[in-house]
């Protein structure tokens, strides 16, 4: 604590000091970044809670111990400096996830409130044979952990198969995969939605019209998922993909089966990414071996807009250096050049498309930029959603579940910093969510209704 | 709500965390004292109007007096949280610490976090509703209840946040009977609806109640009646 204060008083040298580091010497200074960062992603979040001195001691350590020559001195208040920037970037890391998630629910949750096709029960997928309707509660248990196991055993193989691929190098049948996954769902479902959308609001279209609008949608999503497009246009692609997939989740699920699958989703998500022979663990270790991007699975990137928003944003104090800093690092073009800071971790390039069985849920912090699966997204809307469904129609539920999602979230950017690989961001928010969700609609919808009836206030 | 959330809060990330936080404490509040609630309704006679009306109230005081609880509970997990802090607003690399003026902006974001949900759970039905077709106050019931409720309801946030401030600000400063003023306003405002619809019993308080609030945060936080006068006239 005590280093750190000091090196803070004396800001001005490092601003300096770091503009001139930067200017001077490039080649060096990133691989040195590389390990600092390395290290230093972890601080993203360690301002947050409950580790105070502990993580930010180490580092203060290691600079004490090469405090002889000048390099080093040099190096530890570059290293601070990047503490501190890392430190007030790490809450936007969680605004930066927090803000997609939210809009993916907003869309879901208005399209379950006003279309009524997606709350009406047409049929169930082949995923989930077993149906609901039976008089017996234990009959219907039995059916919806039927269904459950049928469903998680057609992703987990599906998981298998996709890392098998990936390990023997079948890319083009991946790609090929991927992009008719994804052609499905910008099209096919597109089509489903929109179509249904115009008929609750009674808007008259023609075909000629729609099949233009489907397909530039359609074009721009495809080029813009798997290739190159702005950023935010790929984001605002891969948010919708998302809230469609939850639709249809949400439509096509039977009731007690949505909830025990979101249950054991969310124990295999974890056990996917944590066990030693995880098939998702096993695909970030080989993705990292390789030194490539986690691949066309479904990855949904912030970290662009982060580093766009740095070189434009405020006129603190140091922000000369900082801006400095940015822009030798922007290197022009979108993309992170390989020369800094990344070649260790998995690149960054947003050409990730898209896949309609999901299991990519992975959650991976960069030092510029948080990465969240989309398998993710489409679960975390199916839960609000659902909420939104089926709770007596009550918005406190929906609200309730959405507000526990975001704190899991928070919690499991807090663990990601903590302990710096990738971690699965289901369960936590999962459980917050079905915890709510359960008690909200049971407990507190009675004493809220009587509440308000009275006119109470608490 | 909306406006004050935009001007204060979403300019800077951690302050939304913060809210976010906030409001799930208030949750949880309401979920633990809902559980209460539901349980001693169960273990009753449902058909004694009187003894569901006096469940119901102390169900509410349950309620306040977690809710504090669990205001308090925030407020410990913020001093861990910002002792941490090193580094965090962008005025340098100063500690945001709640002596600090700079810290105040903190806990107005904590107070707006539990005044939102509180609202939010407040409102957000009786919106919804109120979108469909029908009459108010049918029943011979006030007329004027969605005004009311609207009205009732901003007051609440804006008390919750000047009660964040004012909690937050008698735990720093070991000042108990600040904690204790708090938590008997909570409880009188919530009292005072019990006169509903007596609507002059409840409103009226609760906003002189919310105007001595408003002050004394605003006392608290540094401010004067200079400072006010010439922030006033555009000095």
């Amino acid at each position: 604590m005590i280093t750190f204060m000091n090196n803070s008083d004396s800001e001005e040298e490092p601003c300096n000091e770091r503009t001139s580091l930067m200017s001077a010497e490039s080649p060096p200074v990133p691989s040195y970044q590389d390990g600092l960062q390395a290290s230093e992603a972890g601080e993203a979040q360690a301002h947050r809670k409950r580790r105070t001195g502990s993580s930010r001691s180490p580092n203060n350590v290691a600079d004490g111990q090469g405090s002889d020559s000048g390099v080093p001195v040099r190096e530890r208040a570059l290293e601070n400096e990047e503490e501190e920037l890392t430190l007030k970037y790490g809450a936007k890391h969680v605004i930066m996830l927090f803000v997609p998630v939210t809009l993916c629910m907003i869309v879901v949750v208005a399209t379950i409130k006003s279309v009524r096709f997606y709350t009406e029960k047409n049929g169930q997928l082949i995923y989930t044979p077993f149906s609901e309707d039976t008089p017996s509660v234990g009959q219907r248990l039995l059916n919806s952990v039927l269904n459950t196991i049928i469903m998680i055993s057609v992703i987990v193989v599906m998981t298998v198969f996709l890392v098998l691929l990936y390990k023997y190098r079948c890319y083009k049948f991946i790609h090929g995969w991927l992009i008719l996954s994804s052609l499905m769902l910008l099209f096919l479902f597109t089509y489903i939605y929109l179509g249904e959308v115009l008929k609750t609001y009674n808007v008259a279209m023609d075909y000629p019209t729609l099949f233009l609008i489907i397909w530039n949608f359609g074009a721009v999503g495809m080029i813009c998922i798997h290739w190159k497009g702005p950023l935010q246009l790929q984001q605002a692609y891969l948010i919708m993909i998302s809230a469609l997939m939850a639709l249809v989740f949400i439509k096509y699920l039977p009731e007690w089966s949505a909830w025990v699958i979101l249950g054991a989703i969310s124990i295999y998500d974890l056990m996917a990414v944590l066990c030693p022979k995880g098939p998702l663990r096993m695909l970030v270790e080989t993705a990292q071996e390789r030194n490539e991007p986690i691949f066309p699975a479904l990855i949904y990137s912030s970290a662009m807009i982060w580093t766009v928003g740095m070189a434009k944003s405020d006129a603190a104090a140091r922000a000369a250096s900082r801006q400095t800093w940015d822009a030798a690092e922007d290197g022009g073009e979108n993309r992170r050049s390989p020369s800094h800071a990344d070649s260790q971790m998995p690149g960054t390039r947003n050409s990730d498309p898209a896949r309609p069985i999901t299991s990519a849920e992975e959650l991976e912090e960069e030092e510029r930029g948080v990465k969240l699966g989309l398998g993710d997204f489409i679960f975390y809307s199916v839960l609000v959603g659902k909420a939104a469904a089926t709770a007596s129609g009550d918005w406190n539920t929906t609200l309730a579940c959405f507000v526990a999602i975001l704190i899991g979230l928070c919690l499991t950017l807090l663990l990601l910093a903590v302990f710096k690989k990738a971690l699965p961001a289901l369960p936590i928010s999962i459980t917050f969510g079905l915890v709510f969700y359960f008690s909200t609609d049971n407990l507190v919808r009675p004493f809220m209704d009587t509440l308000a009836f009275h006119q109470l206030y608490i | 709500a909306l406006g004050l959330f935009l001007f204060t809060i979403a300019r800077d990330p951690l302050r939304i965390i913060i809210l976010i936080a906030g409001a799930f404490f208030w949750l949880v509040s309401l979920l633990l004292s809902s559980l209460i609630w539901f349980i001693a309704v169960k273990a009753s006679d449902p058909r004694d109007e009187r003894l569901q009306k006096g469940l119901l109230i102390f169900g509410v005081m349950f309620s306040v007096l977690l809710q504090e609880a669990f205001r308090f509970l925030y407020y410990k997990l913020l001093r861990k949280a910002i002792e941490g802090l090193v580094a965090l607003s962008e005025d340098g690399c100063s500690p945001i610490s709640i002596q600090r003026p700079d810290g105040v902006p903190v806990l107005a974001v904590a107070g707006v976090g539990f005044g939102l949900m509180s609202g939010a759970f407040s409102m957000i039905n009786l919106l919804a509703d109120a979108l469909g077709p029908g009459t108010v106050g049918i029943h011979g019931d006030s007329q004027l209840y969605f005004l009311t409720s609207a009205f009732m309801t901003m007051v609440l946030i804006f008390l919750h946040t000047f009660w964040g401030i004012l909690f937050f600000h008698g735990c720093e400063h070991r000042r108990w009977w600040e904690i204790v003023a708090v938590v008997i306003m909570h409880l009188a405002v919530s009292g005072s609806t019990f006169c509903n619809p007596l609507y002059v019993g409840s409103l009226v308080p609760s906003y002189l109640l919310m105007a001595a609030a408003a002050a004394w945060a605003y006392l608290l936080s540094g401010g004067s009646a200079q400072n006010l006068r010439r922030f006033l006239l555009c000095k």
